[in-house]
């Protein structure tokens, strides 16, 4: 299974769109995606996850990558569209207090 | 002697114009590649050659043939920093298996021998170096234990493990209190990880005096309690942030009461997040399982859970396993 990444802008917000796998393997590609943005002073980043139906921890430290990076650039990382069983991950591991998570799906393999 | 070899095998595929002279300068360059011969080596060899077969070769026939050699050069360098990263990659093979070698000894954790506890454990890595770490500690008749995960896999978890185990080692005096240690262990892991690395852990004291079990978690995967009175699985839910994150955090701690029979069982995501084909385990699976070995010892119902796993996966293991069963025996 594959990650595809489409990124667009409107003004001060990039949209990132994933669709697919995040894991070891595909986790790499995300990074060289999202950092690069989180760069940009005052932006804000919005991550929709609703095509994502399997994300392990590597995908994780990805986004917690992308959040400090964003904090010190004046930005914000946003989490769009989490299924459940993505969503139980920021559950577990106590992340979600630091995410900003917009609406949940329910279901999802 | 190459060229000799060359300049006949040339010679006889000009004279005879036949495939299976050509077949044979096709086994030439396999014995050339043996002998590191490189292939601006081949070209000078075959200019060598055509001299002497033609002693009066065109002179522009003859100037090409230097100018393809000039040509050859960079695929030549090519080829010689191709055959050291090979050797490289060899090197570095090794290198990782010793290093395996040395975080298996370096991690070694002995489970302790108290009267009133049955213990069981088993860890497997997915790959060659284990990012699922576990680690008890005896004192006197009471059991500390640790249960961590790191992300990401390989060399740089298992440093981070060696860290955990070091810095474990650091706070004898706060062993019994769950909440301190993984306090003082986010500090140790915030400050000496790179920015997306974490650790999500599991840490548990067991007090023989009044049979309890204080726990506190940071972001790692809940554990269950088996309640033998009532035969029945709860799961031990806790709060708090992973290792790594958040420089200033606090951690929450639990406590249960263990009565004769009862189970405190821990594990890593390599458990839960198991895969058959493209679904995903159910946690009542998992409970399935444990319950149907549940008349064994804690260290032969921890290898009967893996096996079925293992199978489970077809043998392939998409990540670390850890699993961990305490029992109250008296």
């Amino acid at each position: 299974m594959n990650l595809s990444i489409d990124v667009s802008r409107t003004d001060d917000i990039h949209h990132v769109k994933l669709s697919g796998e995040i894991d070891v393997y595909t986790a790499p590609k995300l990074k060289e995606t999202i950092l690069p943005l989180t760069k940009e002073e005052g932006v804000s980043i919005k991550v929709d996850l609703e095509k994502i139906n399997y994300m392990d921890s590597t995908g994780l430290g990805v986004f917690i990558s992308g959040l400090k990076s964003a904090k010190e650039n004046h930005s914000e990382l946003i989490l769009m569209n989490l299924h459940e069983r993505v969503y139980r991950l920021f559950d577990i591991t106590g992340l979600k207090e630091v995410f900003k998570i917009e609406n949940t799906v329910r279901g999802g393999k | 002697m190459v060229l000799e070899k060359y300049k006949n095998l040339l010679k006889n595929y000009l004279q005879s114009k036949d495939e299976t002279a050509l077949y044979r300068a096709d086994q030439f360059s396999k014995q050339s590649l043996q002998q590191e011969i490189s292939p601006d080596e081949i070209v000078q060899i075959h200019i060598d050659a055509m001299q002497d077969l033609y002693p009066d070769l065109p002179e522009d026939m003859r100037l090409s043939l230097h100018f393809l050699l000039e040509t050859m050069i960079s695929y030549g360098i090519a080829h010689h920093e191709f055959r050291a990263l090979r050797e490289k990659q060899l090197e570095l093979k090794y290198e990782i298996e010793v290093a395996a070698n040395m975080q298996n000894t370096l991690l070694n954790t002995v489970i302790p021998d108290v009267e009133e506890l049955d213990i069981g454990a088993v860890s497997v890595a997915a790959q060659q170096m284990n990012g699922d770490y576990y680690h008890f500690i005896q004192d006197h008749r009471n059991v500390g234990v640790a249960v961590a995960d790191v992300i990401g896999k390989g060399i740089p978890a298992a440093l981070c493990m060696s860290m955990i185990k070091y810095a474990l080692d650091t706070y004898p005096d706060n062993l019994s209190s769950p909440k301190t240690i993984l306090k003082l262990l986010n500090r140790v892991v915030e400050r000496n990880v790179e920015p997306g690395m974490f650790i999500t852990m599991f840490y548990g004291f067991y007090n023989d005096e009044d049979h309890s079990f204080h726990y506190a978690s940071a972001g790692h995967e809940p554990g269950l309690f088996y309640d033998a009175s009532s035969d029945s699985f709860e799961k031990m839910e806790t709060k708090g942030i992973v290792l790594g994150v958040e420089e200033n955090t606090s951690y929450q701690q639990y406590s249960k009461i263990l009565s004769v029979g009862d189970m405190i069982i821990l594990f890593t995501d390599g458990v839960t997040e198991c895969r058959r084909g493209d679904q995903f385990i159910q946690t009542e699976e998992i409970l399935d399982i444990i319950k149907q070995y549940i008349h064994m010892s804690a260290q032969e119902i921890v290898d009967h859970v893996y096996r079925y796993f293992e199978r489970l996966q077809d043998f392939d293991l998409r990540d670390d396993f850890t699993l961990i069963i305490l029992r109250r025996n008296s």
